[in-house]
């Protein structure tokens, strides 16, 4: 048989994994259209108000329903001994740490993109702004992945586990949502939403360049 | 050959060094067995060999592929046997199939339930079959007798004593019960460091 | 290698036997203990003078009257919430890559303080937004940066508290406090770029070119003051810090013991 690499060996196996454990995986999408839900119930179901609060709400609801699956992202291979597999010998990780990375965003955050519209029509966003939704989902989502696997790794043998995870994501995504709901409301009037989805490319460029080194050496820190 | 080579070996947690230096050179054929108390460093010592803790000072040579078994035996409980021992083998397979790593831990006919329903003793022979179906000379073991009764841990000498034969080489640590094995054995003892000051 | 060469090497030799000195934690603690009152001292001095300039001698804003004069807090503290990070940063990332036990603990100590300069930058921007914008809380692009500052401080403070390994902790939490230099100025941009989209400019507590020539010096005294209270607070959270991980060490109880006598010395050629 033919060596597979560890990074396609892992990201098959991640994704059979979540399939057979789909209940779990859904999770974030449930809680997407439970926020999408409950906000018209809480300020009323007036369409110029809604329309209005679409942009925030959908991408604040997409936030935080990320934050569910990031507890479970490497604690279970944490409690298992699969974890610390990964920086046998010479391997560095990195391979691991990508597929995991995408197997992720692949789980929690691509089902939430796909029905994305479903939330947007269902809170009156005007439907020339969907495409400039999707494009900022699309491009924002891979950052937002690994902002908090930085902060699932970082807690991952803390006391108290989990608890820590909202207040170390909520700071540095201030500049993702400024950038995509930004986009997303101009579009919604109308007007050219380029420079946001510029500044929210560079800014997830710049995670996707830089996040992989913090994540990896805070897991491996956690492993000591 | 030497497959694996380690020098003035340190890690320190908690600002502490956790055992004094350790050298050792591992060559084809060879076992070393790594003895001590419990909280004398062993499994932290096999962890710095592996790769998986960066040594304080010191540095770790490897010439080889290896395989480490840990604590945990490193399998996915929502796999099935077959399913975790054909993820190891896509890493690098051995001549071993799934079928004979299964027979040669003594799980016939279990390779297709679910992980989690095996029990510990179980759990541990799926983790120690890892072993056969890789293509890794050196064997780090962490503990490879703890939780197997008298003929599990005869089947896990058996396994050291033909991978030695066949050129691997092997570290194990353990705290009670001694290998008994036809290949040469190295004994390492380790010591507390902080031991050794009070 | 010509005269100046010679120089600038000789301060660089010296500068890094200090480090590595300082790097001792019985020396550092001496040093601690020696200097920070000398700090404490140089900080009262500032301040009284600094504060007497502001409430006595600079006259009323034409504009602004007496509320202005919150400025001389307010603005140090803002400044010196951002130097502690950039400090923080700096002292977070030789620990990381030297992993000095010392760094590992000053940048853990930078943490608190710089909180609680954001703290007050915070709470005197809103008691001075209070007259101002009639209102407690305004969505202005620099108060808004601050609050997430201080978020981003409490999330070093938890993360570094969360870990029993005190070393492992301030290494974890180093990590974070890198991740936080990198995004700081983003975070910041982003929140200009949103408050200009958003509402057009809201009035600034401070306009652009309103510093005038009389509000200079005691801005530069409290400017200088905090400096100095800033290296008191410290060398002596580190002290306190050191101590108490070391606390089963000998050095420790010599080091205590040390300040005990000295104590018990004073009191008793007080009863004689």
């Amino acid at each position: 048989m033919a060596k597979t690499s560890p990074f396609l060996a892992l990201l098959k196996r991640d994704i059979k994994l979540s399939i057979r454990r789909a209940g779990e995986t859904l999770l974030p999408l449930f809680f997407l259209f439970a926020v999408v839900v409950l906000i018209p119930l809480g300020v009323g179901p007036g369409p110029n108000l809604l329309s209005l609060m679409a942009p925030g709400m959908i991408w604040v609801a997409a936030l935080l329903a990320s934050l569910l699956a990031l507890d479970q992202l490497f604690r279970g291979d944490l409690d298992d001994g699969t974890l610390e597999q990964w920086f046998i010998g010479p391997s560095s990780g990195y391979a691991q740490l990508g597929a995991r990375l995408i197997s992720h965003w692949l789980i929690s955050a691509l089902p939430v993109i796909v029905f994305s519209p479903l939330a947007a029509i269902m809170l009156h966003l005007p439907l020339e702004a969907l495409p400039v939704l999707i494009l900022t989902l699309l491009i924002g989502t891979p950052a937002l992945s690994l902002i908090g696997s930085l902060a699932a790794a970082l807690t991952l043998t803390t006391r108290g586990a989990g608890g820590l995870l909202p207040i170390l994501v909520f700071p540095m995504v201030v500049p993702l949502l400024i950038f995509a709901t930004g986009a997303v409301s101009l579009a919604a009037e109308g007007t050219v939403s380029n420079p946001h989805l510029g500044l929210l490319l560079a800014f997830t460029i710049l995670n996707l360049s830089l996040m992989p080194i913090a994540i990896r050496a805070a897991l491996k820190m956690n492993l000591e | 050959m030497t497959l694996l080579q380690a020098e003035r070996l340190t890690f320190q947690r908690g600002g502490e060094d956790i055992f004094e230096p350790v050298s050792l050179t591992l060559a084809a054929g060879r076992v070393i067995v790594i003895r001590g108390d419990n909280g004398a460093g062993k499994t932290t010592l096999l962890r710095v060999l592996a790769g998986v803790l960066s040594p304080s000072s010191g540095c770790v040579r490897l010439n080889a592929e290896p395989i480490f078994v840990g604590h945990l035996p490193a399998v996915k409980a929502d796999l099935s046997g077959r399913e975790n021992l054909h993820y190891e083998r896509q890493l690098g397979a051995s001549q071993t199939t799934i079928a004979m790593a299964l027979i040669q831990v003594g799980l016939a006919g279990m390779g297709a339930r679910p992980a989690r329903t095996l029990s510990a003793g179980q759990k541990k022979r799926l983790g120690l079959a890892r072993l056969l179906v890789r293509n890794a000379p050196i064997w780090l073991l962490d503990e490879p007798y703890a939780s197997l009764d008298a003929a599990g841990c005869a089947r896990v000498d058996a396994l050291i004593d033909a991978h030695t034969s066949q050129g691997g080489a092997v570290v194990l640590s353990t705290h009670q019960q001694l290998p008994q094995l036809d290949a040469a054995i190295d004994y390492l003892n380790v010591a507390s460091a902080s031991a050794a000051d009070g | 290698m010509s005269h100046q060469d010679e120089q600038v090497w000789v301060i660089w030799k010296t500068l890094k036997r200090w480090f590595h000195m300082l790097g001792s934690p019985p020396t550092f603690s001496r040093f601690a203990r020696t200097v920070s009152p000398w700090l404490w001292a140089a900080f009262a001095i500032c301040l009284v003078y600094g504060i007497y300039l502001a409430l006595y001698v600079v006259p009323p804003d034409y504009q602004q009257s007496d509320t202005s004069r919150i400025m001389y807090i307010h603005v140090p503290s803002a400044w010196q919430a951002m130097l502690i990070y950039v400090i923080m940063a700096v002292l977070a990332s030789i620990a990381l890559i030297w992993r000095i036990r010392m760094t590992e603990i000053m940048a853990m100590s930078c943490a608190p303080i710089g909180a609680a300069f954001t703290l007050i930058c915070l709470v005197t921007g809103s008691i001075w937004g209070r007259p101002m914008w009639g209102t407690w809380w305004e969505w202005d692009a620099r108060l808004t940066s601050m609050l997430v500052l201080l978020f981003i401080y409490i999330g070093i403070m938890a993360l570094y508290a969360a870990f029993d390994d005190r070393r492992k902790a301030a290494r974890i939490a180093s990590v974070l406090v890198l991740a936080g230099a990198v995004n700081i100025p983003i975070i910041h941009f982003s929140v200009e770029w949103w408050t200009t989209l958003h509402q057009g400019q809201t009035i600034r507590l401070l306009g652009e070119s309103s510093l005038h020539s009389s509000m200079m010096p005691p801005l530069l005294w409290l400017t200088v003051a905090i400096k100095f209270m800033f290296g008191a607070a410290l060398l002596d959270r580190s002290r306190n810090e050191l101590l108490e991980q070391d606390q089963s060490k000998q050095w420790v109880q010599r080091e205590l013991e040390g300040q005990f006598d000295a104590r018990q010395q004073t009191r008793a050629a007080d009863h004689a």
